[in-house]
């Protein structure tokens, strides 16, 4: 039983969207005890694996029995379990809003797309194998293209048009930049990759680094590094609250291939190639924060400013990775945590104000704003004011220091600012986007966004023994190669 | 004939980005399908070209066509298969929904888009 643990987070989202898509015929409520069921199983099944890897190292399970190099491989080490972890805490969240909400009925087969997007998600964090990678990256792309299309409005179908064309292109990409890795190095498994890249001869290192770049392109766009971030404020702030929830976590995807792919493949014994890909996280980090943060004073939406807030924690996670040190490379795996699960929320929060009247309970609605607002900002006691101190210790000994410090602290001011501005033009002047006569805020739905902001309260409160994972996660990050030699 | 694979593939990249970049969503599908083509080519030729021989190892073969990117190309057709049958449908519903076949739903930008 627990030698199969790697591929327990795949298996549980496969079967349930199976089991929900068969047993749609007996009613919504079925669909939603199974999916109840399954995710709490899930959960379970997370925290097990995630428990597993406390004192081990990697585990490597190999498909069907073929052993890597020429199988497929799944890896659970303490970042891909941590990340499944995190995906499954935030599904809960957004999957409770949309049952308080009843907005699983909105379109025919929310279940089970929703679990599809769940195993294509877990997939991409487990995998060890390149092409892999590319499978699941499709199995997550094509549940979201028509998740974005749940609850069916015009709006919804344009965004939905371009972000699915964007990805398709990608794709594309994605296959170009693989096939090239295959035809010079003549393996896809990540690690064999490296080890062959470690000693690869002259005359290839040039195809191998644009293929590397060109993967940097694909998980720039999944991620919305700078150039290719327009897509991202346009769709997430059309398309329905669970959805864009739980899309909270496709953005961390791409950061999270760079982290895995890059670090790896280009990592301290690449020889010429090694962290050669850096200058460009860093310095499009730097520039999308700035585009970001104009983006969030531009914004006239609280939707859209929040989709611009996920592309300020993007930069901030692309910079850190530009910097490249253990310290950095922690901070980026606490402040992905923080930043999914209070831009998760937030998107719920802001859903609510939109549709409900919240008059009854505006006190209780306020101090949540106030809340989201201080946690997305980074200021304390929220969970993004240590990740950007973090990020400003790592900073102090990089050579781009002073433009570091400069860009990270006025964006932050500058979305403090606006973010007071937002709130209070809408609890003061009390400029709801909603028209006539809206249904009363139900305190039930409440509930989910209370658990996400919670969720980033813990972060804090337990902020040393998760820092001391995390040091321990970067190490094993950075010295892969090493244990697996 | 690696010459001629590679002006076929530089042909229909070519080709698949420029229809990719206009603004009808049918050139643009059409595009995206000549792009993927493109790729599942370039993947195929990664094994390198070889003609009239097994593509399976076995102790007495020499000489043998590396079956590996024939498994990657036949599931990157089955996925850019499928995912050209969703584009084409979502594109007939954003014609339907929207009343045109313009990218960004709209016959020109004659306004400020609505924030």
């Amino acid at each position: 039983m627990i030698s199969h643990l790697p591929l327990y987070p795949l298996l549980v989202p496969l079967l349930a969207g199976i089991f929900t898509l068969m047993f749609k015929r007996l009613g919504i409520n079925t669909q939603r005890w199974f999916s109840v069921g399954f995710l709490l199983l899930l959960l379970f099944v997370n925290l097990v694996a995630f428990n597993s890897t406390f004192h081990t190292s990697a585990t490597v399970y190999a498909l069907g029995g073929w052993e890597p190099p020429y199988g497929i491989t799944l890896v659970l080490d303490k970042l891909s379990a941590l990340m499944v972890l995190l995906t499954s805490l935030l599904a809960l969240g957004a999957f409770s809003y949309a049952l308080f909400e009843r907005m699983d009925t909105k379109s025919l087969h929310f279940h089970p797309l929703f679990w599809l997007q769940l195993f294509g998600i877990n997939g991409a964090f487990l995998t060890g194998d390149l092409f892999n990678l590319f499978v699941f990256f499709e199995i997550l792309l094509i549940a979201s293209y028509s998740l974005i299309l749940h609850g069916n409005k015009e709006e919804r179908v344009k965004a939905g048009l371009h972000y699915v064309i964007l990805n398709l292109v990608g794709s594309v990409l994605f296959l170009l930049g693989i096939g090239t890795l295959y035809g010079v190095l003549g393996t896809l498994n990540i690690e064999d990759l490296a080890l062959k890249i470690s000693s690869l001869p002259n005359s290839d290192v040039g195809l191998v680094a644009a293929a590397g770049l060109l993967l940097l392109v694909v998980f720039g766009l999944k991620a919305a590094m700078f150039p290719l971030s327009f897509w991202l404020v346009h769709t997430y702030s059309s398309i329905s609250a669970p959805v864009v929830a739980l899309f909270a976590i496709l953005t961390k995807v791409g950061i999270y291939a760079i982290l895995r792919v890059h670090g790896t493949l280009f990592g301290a014994d690449a020889g010429e190639l090694s962290y050669y890909y850096i200058p460009w996280v860093l310095n499009l980090g730097l520039l999308s924060l700035i585009i970001s943060t104009l983006g969030v004073m531009a914004a006239h939406s609280l939707k859209n400013k929040i989709g611009y807030l996920v592309l300020v924690s993007i930069s901030m996670l692309l910079i850190l990775l530009g910097i490249n040190t253990q310290e950095a490379i922690s901070a980026v795996i606490y402040y992905t945590i923080h930043s999914t699960l209070i831009a998760g929320g937030f998107f719920l929060f802001a859903d609510l104000l939109a549709r409900k009247n919240i008059l009854p309970h505006i006190r209780l609605v306020g101090g949540l704003f106030f809340a989201y607002a201080l946690a997305i900002a980074g200021l304390p006691p929220f969970a993004g004011f240590f990740a950007k101190v973090m990020l400003l210790d790592a900073a102090i000994q990089n050579s781009q220091q002073a433009m570091i410090f400069t860009l990270v602290l006025t964006s932050t001011l500058l979305i403090l600012i606006t973010l007071a501005r937002t709130g209070s033009s809408l609890f003061y002047e009390q400029k709801f986007e909603h028209e006539g006569v809206a249904t009363v805020l139900h305190r039930r739905s409440l509930l989910s966004i209370f658990f996400l902001l919670f969720l980033s309260v813990l972060l804090v409160v337990f902020a040393h023994p998760i820092m001391e994972f995390l040091s321990q996660t970067a190490v094993e990050i950075i010295h892969l190669k090493e244990m697996t030699e | 004939m690696e010459l001629l694979l590679a002006l076929i593939i530089a042909t229909l990249t070519g080709t698949g980005i420029f229809l990719a970049l206009r603004a009808r969503t049918y050139p643009v599908v059409l595009g995206l399908t000549l792009l993927s083509y493109a790729a599942n080519l370039f993947l195929f030729a990664m094994g390198r070209l070889s003609i009239n021989q097994p593509p399976i190892y076995n102790e007495q073969i020499t000489h043998y066509t590396d079956p590996l990117p024939q498994a990657l190309v036949l599931t990157a057709i089955v996925i850019s298969f499928s995912m050209s049958a969703f584009v084409i449908i979502l594109s007939l519903k954003a014609k339907a929904q929207l009343g045109n076949d313009h990218v960004d739903g709209k016959e020109q930008i004659k306004e400020e888009p609505k924030l």
